[in-house]
């Protein structure tokens, strides 16, 4: 058996840590996604472009600068508003952002924003009869949406979601630099403790691995239930 | 005898697409029981009149009365649209469309269809109305394909559901978009017939064909549209074996 040094159960916590900031994460960026997508596709002028200023931003700044420009100015401008509310009326309290906050809230606004373009791009793949079909039955937007938009939406988003939560759960190692205690961060301690980096690395990859793997299986399933009707279940 | 409120009438609507008015003005009344045809060459705006009796193109001119109730409409930055709604969405459960490219919803079984807008829209409880579904779907002979997808069906037997899904909301008026314009010829005879049906019955009904047949056996009134305009209107006796203008005469002539 792999001698881990005694670093197993901490190694263990570690990929815990990583699983819940990668799913927390996936479920902040779906929902800013789909709001994203939505605004983009709103006739409302300010909904469109404060959506299309969220996308550009995010797309083009690297996700290792802005968790770092947000973890830290985040606190920056939280020490900002705890000074003030001090000096001002007298408010004795102090806030430190916790890494794992930070992290999912960076995560989850950087894919959001791709979320938001995949979302998008369904969106305009549901054919418009289907869409005129519920109108003409009487049908209210917020219903046509949800009975009909959205899952004939869900079978053309599926592929690119599956694509961004891959690169997002690989996105989770990054968090190791503002000092959470995901398995990366954990392998890497253990790799100078005990200077066997490559054993350490190859058990974080394989990790890795087994949760991509499970994921596959996961969206091959949903792909399968949303494409029912067209005949592609198969 | 209180008056009961006509279906469905229309007045004076117009509709342009940018420069080109496309309807300069039609109107139409539908009584209780009357089918109506619609026939014209394409592009002569007989789908888009039909489209702005539900509203799923905005008129720029004109009035619609459903069932008695007028439609408010309101001038907004964008142009004219309805001032409420919640009243459109009320009114386009009274009248039902059949598309001519049937939009059956590809990701429900043909059951699933019919039922939905009776059950969400309606407020029907779902064992009333999957009874009603089997009843009509036995109606237009598609009892076997209940669970079938709307993409493992013929177009014919698609149109025959779509029919179904439009009866299932006991429309005051159904409205024909071309409805057998996308089928192959030999599946066109099913669906005019479950159309001869139900203006047998008594159903009020708008539509707009190119099968001149139909217009002439099934409707009451004939109205033969040119450039978003009524070159001929009338009974289908006189309009359709005895055409007065000539383009009329030349629409029809190639045909027989």
């Amino acid at each position: 058996m792999i001698d881990l040094h005694g670093y197993g159960p901490r190694l263990l916590e570690g990929a815990g840590v990583t699983l819940q900031l990668a799913l927390l994460s996936l479920l902040l960026a779906v929902v800013l996604g789909l709001i994203t997508a939505v605004a983009k596709m709103s006739r409302s002028w300010i909904a469109h472009r404060t959506a299309t200023l969220y996308t550009t931003v995010i797309r083009g700044v690297p996700d290792l600068v802005l968790m770092m420009l947000l973890f830290f100015g985040g606190q920056i401008g939280v020490n900002m508003i705890t000074d003030w509310l001090y000096y001002q009326f007298d408010i004795d309290i102090f806030i430190n952002i916790n890494e794992f906050v930070a992290g999912v809230v960076t995560i989850g606004l950087i894919f959001g924003a791709y979320m938001g373009e995949t979302f998008r791009g369904a969106f305009m793949a549901v054919d418009n009869g289907q869409i005129e079909a519920g109108k003409a039955y009487g049908m209210s937007s917020s219903l046509v949406f949800r009975r009909i938009r959205f899952p004939q939406m869900m079978r053309h988003a599926l592929p690119g979601l599956s694509n961004n939560w891959m690169v997002l759960l690989k996105t989770t190692a990054l968090v190791s630099v503002i000092g959470l205690a995901d398995m990366v961060r954990v392998a890497s301690e253990a790799s100078k403790a005990t200077r066997e980096p490559f054993l350490f690395m190859m058990v974080v990859a394989l990790i890795y691995l087994l949760i991509a793997s499970v994921s596959e299986w996961l969206f091959a399933r949903l792909q399968k239930r949303y494409s029912i009707g067209y005949g592609e279940e198969d | 005898m209180a008056a009961t409120p006509i279906p469905l009438e229309v007045r004076h609507i117009k509709k342009r697409f940018g420069d080109t008015e496309v309807l300069k003005g039609l109107s139409l009344q539908a009584h209780k029981g009357d089918v109506i045809t619609l026939i014209g060459a394409s592009g002569s705006g007989k789908s888009t009149f039909l489209r702005c009796m539900n509203l799923l193109e905005q008129p720029d001119e004109g009035d619609l009365i459903v069932h008695g109730e007028e439609i408010r409409f309101k001038t907004t930055r964008r142009g004219r649209e309805p001032a409420d709604w919640k009243q459109v969405v009320q009114m386009r459960a009274k009248l039902s469309m059949v598309f001519q490219s049937f939009n059956l919803w590809a990701h429900m079984t043909l059951l699933e269809n019919i039922i939905e807008a009776p059950i969400h829209v309606l407020g029907k409880s779902k064992k009333e109305a999957i009874e009603h579904a089997h009843a009509l779907l036995d109606r237009v002979g598609l009892t076997a394909r209940a669970d079938a997808y709307p993409a493992q069906m013929s177009g014919g037997q698609q149109q025959r559901g779509a029919i179904a899904r439009a009866l299932a909301m006991d429309p005051e008026v159904m409205l024909f978009d071309e409805p057998t314009s996308a089928l192959d010829p030999e599946l066109v005879g099913d669906v005019l017939k479950v159309m001869r049906d139900l203006a047998e019955e008594g159903r009020t009904m708008v539509v707009v064909t190119h099968e001149m047949s139909f217009a002439r056996d099934v409707s009451s009134q004939v109205i033969y549209l040119h450039e978003g305009m009524v070159e001929e209107a009338g009974p289908p006796g006189e309009m359709i074996d005895n055409p007065q203008s000539p383009r009329l005469q030349q629409f029809l002539a190639p045909k027989y």
